[in-house]
């Protein structure tokens, strides 16, 4: 660990971040003053080193306090973490949020992403960049700058705008259906209009996920036990671990975070490895363009994201379980940390969960910006203090997950289920949807439907009639297209509007699921502009890893590019091909889910539209 | 466990600290013992930052306090080892009280390490310079061997005793009798049967008594004892300490022959110099490394013109002295060596390629080699003499502190430059700085200096203009120098040739020194 300062000495300002952290330094060696005993006797090693997990909270703190890392508070949280400064320089460019060059406080995050341009995203940001000239610029004006983002996972209230100011009293909020004036006065530093939570347009007796989302106060564990909060926890208690697993098990239920893995057989895994300490993970980092699920529920109903977490950790043996919340959703991530505390203050957190003598913690984690840390093992770097970047599989994270040891990673809502199979029993449970996908699915219906939102219907329920729920389209309106999955699903047409919304129903269109985002498109939306979106967004997010993914996803875009732009002429002889074939190469070789989906909308849009012909 | 006593690996042995990197991934735990906080020091689990010589006071502390806390092997000891008691007795001196006294590191501290040591299921210890490069370098060895012997981590897999070496041949050196005393093979020279074994092979008379270390070739020098000298890869006008006074000697010999493939200071005063080839990529041969291990080197390059192979080099030296050797391959050389050294005996090149490398003693061709020399004292009985444990005791360095010199000067090496900077100068590197005297902050204020200043550094031999550079891990009292860029700063000027009897070492490691303004001594 050689740490050596280029950057001049942290200021006070990032020297107290980095303590709000990690408490104050004790020893010259740690970055505090000398002390006598530090002339002859210095600790560090193992120890010292064991603390690298939080080089991303104390980044997160960097980031709050003074609005970007500077190499003085990047090399003082090296000292204190023991990390060598270039490693660390390898962390902080990685993730999106972290800025490395001086930014002013006030930073407005515009999305720019499919559904936000369905509804005037790009009329938002012309006008912003009329204003205040172009994303990123900081010259013209004093405070403030405003960035294009890609989906920030507000589709219901699109166009979306989060906002952030950095300081002693960093606040994170965020503007929907955001008008440009309004979103020019915050620029200027007015007020943001406060945070209201997530709204349903569905009829509550159709709701059973999402049947405590505006009925329950989300910050209160009271509201929650009365609303029937751990119920579920007492029926597994009642279960045991045992009993429990097979419950899951017996009601077939597959996990909803995009892989359909039998969450069952998961846990199974996972309570029978003997290594020990066991993880729990619960992946919250929903960035699948288009996907809000994740947010609604963490949003309207924390309690019950712990509550079976807690389930989870019993059934399988974990002590110990993280929480990591998309780092753009700041009342799910204030709610989350909210409930924890509170469930932790009832005693159905901590040493003594609830009387039962056994141990559970949750460790909260914020995402920094990075699509690819949703992949679970590029998640567990990320909860490691490390780039995303996925990791080769085998090991499964239930042999080998987080900080080496067995890991169960589930989706908030495939944990929201098991409080569902817990509550009605695995027989009723399985009663509903298809044979093959059991129980209910939400999905999150934007673009240019009439009540966008996060719907709960059994399996197997037809994507017409998902629509048609959402109010199906505007007056005058024709269909175009519907982007099943996000930027890692294809494109749905007409001509397919009556598929079975099930794992195999899909899968039978070759389509999927994957994340439950549905975005409708009428005849009015620009698919090649869309779809550029999408290869760019690939592009950007690519981990670098693996070849395939780090340069097919640049192909891509350039290829794409070359396409739209061959309506005027430009284009060349087969390109398409070239595209299909980069495409293929990236769906085979590349490592992870990302690089193996990164063109799978893109070449729907091709193979069913005929985009680019 | 790993102990790194006086050993900055991660700058000196890059190649070893990755090794040392991987096990600490592993789960090994690492205690640097340094007067420094080093970069090594920095990957520790404990840094003990002892007073510069004060290694045997620490080293006796710990075997105290491993006898006291019934840590001892007693077994092995009793099985292996002679001299305990007397041992036992010298320790018992050295209470955690009087160690924390002569080193400086807390007592509880030193307790903490030696019990860690003593518990560990492996643990070695591993040093470099820090321990040898002063004027008591075998007692300090001694030390650490005793420790060692006292809970059996010693001829054991992950345990042992280990000097890493400076360079990837230094041990390959000692094999081949490039020491005063010993023939190929460690064989002792002033052993009438030995000598004669090899009188036979090569045909002429050997000289019948040892001969003189590299301190002593100096003091001969000095008495005019010594008139001609033939330097092979070595810059002693550079590297000696006591500078001034070796570049006069050196100068004052009749005939001086260099063979380098630089151009060196030393080469610079030579009457001949032979451009040689590059060992390790110009030429055909085998190396020794640390662990005994015997590896190939192959010719990657042609040497520069004019440049030959050490080997051609002195086959054609004796031709022209009178004895035609022909022109013999490295694979003849070894094989000759082969024949006459009985610890390399089964290492034939074949298998070296084979096996990637042997490690020694390798009695014949169907020999595996020996992973660990010491295996022998765990056999019962043990194979063998018995390892004797040796009385030693701390002795400070010869240089005191007084108020005339009141800082500890210790010098070393950095990452980025080898030695006397012949191999290494030539090339830029942007981790390299310009040599300077690092002094603690506090120091410098005291002084009244300014990083960046050039000052004036003094010892009882001499003085030297160097910038000041402030390094907040100095504690106050102790500065650092670096012997890399003798043109810029000759840091030997202010080093003491004290010099150990039993190995001829100087203590580089220790000075005392004064600090002035250059502002100051003109008024």
């Amino acid at each position: 660990v050689q740490i050596r300062t280029t950057g001049g000495p942290a200021t006070a300002e990032e020297i107290e971040a980095v303590d709000s952290v990690l408490g104050a330094p004790t020893s010259l060696w740690e970055g505090g003053t000398r002390t006598e005993l530090d002339d002859h006797l210095a600790r560090g090693g193992h120890e010292a080193r064991s603390r690298r997990h939080l080089l991303l909270p104390v980044l997160h703190a960097l980031q709050d306090r003074v609005g970007w890392v500077s190499r003085g508070g990047m090399e003082y949280a090296c000292r204190r973490l023991a990390v060598p400064p270039a490693d660390a320089y390898g962390v902080v460019t990685f993730y999106d949020r972290f800025a490395t060059d001086k930014r002013p406080p006030l930073a407005v995050h515009v999305c720019d992403d499919v559904a936000c341009k369905c509804a005037g995203a790009d009329e938002l940001c012309a006008a912003l960049e009329a204003s205040f000239g172009p994303s990123g610029a900081t010259g013209s004006h004093s405070g403030g700058a405003w960035y294009r983002s890609p989906c920030l996972g507000l589709c219901d209230r699109a166009p979306a705008v989060l906002v952030e100011r950095a300081g002693m009293r960093h606040a994170q909020g965020r503007i929907t259906a955001a008008a440009p004036d309004t979103v020019r006065e915050v620029l200027s530093g007015a007020a943001w209009p406060a945070d209201e939570g997530p709204r349903l347009a569905q009829p509550r007796s159709e709701l059973r996920l999402l049947r405590r989302v505006g009925v329950v106060d989300p910050e209160s564990f009271d509201s929650y036990r009365a609303a029937g909060g751990y119920a579920a926890f007492r029926r597994a208690l009642e279960l045991g671990p045992e009993g429990v697993i097979r419950e899951i098990t017996d009601a077939k239920l597959l996990g909803r975070g995009g892989a359909a893995f039998p969450t069952g057989r998961k846990w199974d895994a996972v309570a029978r490895t003997p290594a020990r300490p066991h993880h729990l993970v619960c992946n919250a980092d929903e960035s699948e363009t288009g996907t809000f699920k994740d947010r609604v529920l963490m949003e309207g109903d924390p309690f019950a994201v712990v509550e079976g977490m807690t389930i989870a950790a019993m059934a399988t043996g974990c002590e110990h379980g993280y929480l990591y919340v998309r780092g753009e959703y700041p009342l799910a991530l204030s709610r989350i940390e909210t409930a924890v505390r509170q469930a932790r203050d009832h005693g159905f957190l901590g040493e003594d969960i609830a009387g039962t003598g056994s141990r559970f913690e949750i460790e909260v984690r914020r995402g920094a910006g990075a699509y690819i840390c949703g992949e679970e093992t590029a998640l567990f770097n990320s909860i490691e203090g490390k780039r995303g970047e996925p990791r080769n599989k085998p090991p499964f994270p239930v042999q080998a997950g987080l900080f080496g040891k067995p890991t169960l990673v589930n989706n908030v809502e495939t944990l929201m289920n098991v409080l569902e199979v817990l509550g009605v029993g695995a027989a009723a449970f399985a009663g509903t949807g298809t044979g093959e996908s059991t129980g209910t699915r939400l999905f999150c219906v934007s673009g240019h439907v009439r009540q966008p939102g996060v719907y709960e219907v059994a399996m197997g329920t037809t994507l017409r009639a998902l629509v048609e729920k959402a109010g199906g389209l505007r007056d005058g309106h024709t269909l175009q297209a519907v982007l099943l999955g996000g930027a890692a699903g294809s494109f749905v047409t007409e001509a397919n509007l009556d598929v079975p919304l099930s794992f195999e129903g899909t899968r039978a269109i070759g389509a999927t699921l994957g994340s439950g985002a549905v975005m409708v498109l009428d005849e009015t939306a620009d698919l090649g502009t869309m779809l550029l979106r999408i290869a760019r967004f690939f592009s950007h997010e690519s981990c670098g890893q693996c070849v395939p993914c780090r340069v097919g996803t640049k192909r891509q875009e350039e290829i794409l590019t070359r396409m739209l732009a061959a309506r005027n002429g430009n284009g060349r002889d087969g390109d398409i091909a070239l595209l299909a074939d980069v495409a293929q190469a990236m769906r085979d070789a590349s490592i992870c889910g990302l690089g193996q989906t990164a063109a799978s909308a893109i070449q729907s849009a091709v193979v069913q539209l005929g985009v680019g012909r | 466990m790993v102990i790194l006593w006086g050993s900055n690996a991660r700058e000196t042995h890059p190649i070893f600290f990755h090794h040392l990197l991987k096990g600490m991934r592993n789960g090994a735990r690492l205690v640097a013992v340094d007067p420094r906080r080093t970069s090594s020091a920095e990957w520790a689990d404990l840094w003990l930052g002892l007073d510069v010589g004060s290694d045997i006071a620490l080293a006796n502390a710990m075997a105290r306090e491993i006898i006291h806390a019934g840590l001892a092997d007693m077994e092995f000891i009793h099985r292996a080892t002679t001299g305990y008691d007397d041992y036992a007795r010298c320790v018992e001196a050295y209470t955690l009280e009087r160690a924390e006294h002569d080193t400086g590191v807390p007592g509880a501290a030193i307790k903490e390490v030696a019990h860690a040591y003593a518990r560990a299921d492996r643990a070695m210890i591993c040093w470099t310079l820090g321990i040898t490069e002063h004027h008591n370098a075998v007692d300090n060895v001694l030390a650490l061997i005793n420790l060692a012997l006292l809970v059996g981590k010693v001829g054991r897999y992950g345990c042992g005793l280990n000097p890493l070496r400076g360079q990837n041949n230094v041990q390959g050196g000692g094999d081949m009798g490039a020491i005063p005393n010993r023939l190929p093979g460690f064989q002792d020279l002033e052993d009438a049967a030995l000598r004669a074994k090899f009188e036979t092979a090569w045909g002429v008379k050997i000289p019948a008594k040892r001969g003189y270390h590299l301190s002593q070739m100096f003091e001969a020098m000095e008495h005019g004892e010594m008139r001609a000298i033939y330097v092979v890869g070595e810059n002693p006008a550079r590297s000696e300490a006591d500078q001034t006074r070796a570049v006069r000697l050196l100068s004052g010999l009749e005939h001086l022959v260099v063979q380098d493939i630089f151009l060196t200071q030393t080469a610079e005063l030579a009457h001949v110099v032979l451009p040689a080839a590059a060992g390790w990529a110009e030429s055909e041969g085998t190396v020794t490394n640390s662990e005994r291990r015997v590896q190939r080197v192959r010719r990657a390059l042609e040497p520069p013109a004019g440049a030959r192979d050490d080997v051609d080099i002195i086959s054609e030296l004796a031709r022209r002295l009178g004895t035609d050797w022909g022109q013999p391959t490295a694979e003849q050389v070894w094989d000759e060596c082969r024949n006459l050294s009985p610890m390399h005996a089964g290492m034939a090149y074949r298998r070296l390629d084979d096996l990637g490398g042997l490690q020694w003693p390798c009695p014949d061709e169907s020999h595996p080699g020996t992973q660990f020399l010491h295996a022998r004292l765990w056999k019962d009985p043990i194979e063998g003499p018995p390892a004797p444990f040796t009385v030693v005791e701390n002795e400070p360095p010869v240089d005191t502190l007084s108020e005339e010199f009141p800082i500890r000067l210790t010098t070393g090496r950095r990452l980025d430059s080898f030695n006397t900077g012949v191999q290494t100068g030539q090339y830029t590197s942007p981790l390299r700085e310009r040599e300077a005297l690092l002094l603690s902050p506090a120091d410098a204020a005291r002084l009244g200096v300014a990083d960046g200043e050039v000052v004036r550094a003094s010892s009882r031999r001499g003085s030297v203009e160097v910038p000041v550079r402030l390094e907040a891990s100095l504690r106050p009292g102790l500065a650092f120098m670096s012997l890399h860029f003798p043109d810029q700063v000759s840091t030997n000027v202010l080093t003491i040739d004290a010099t150990d009897p039993k190995s001829g070492t100087a203590e580089f490691k220790a000075s005392a020194i004064r600090v002035d303004k250059l502002t100051a001594q003109v008024h």
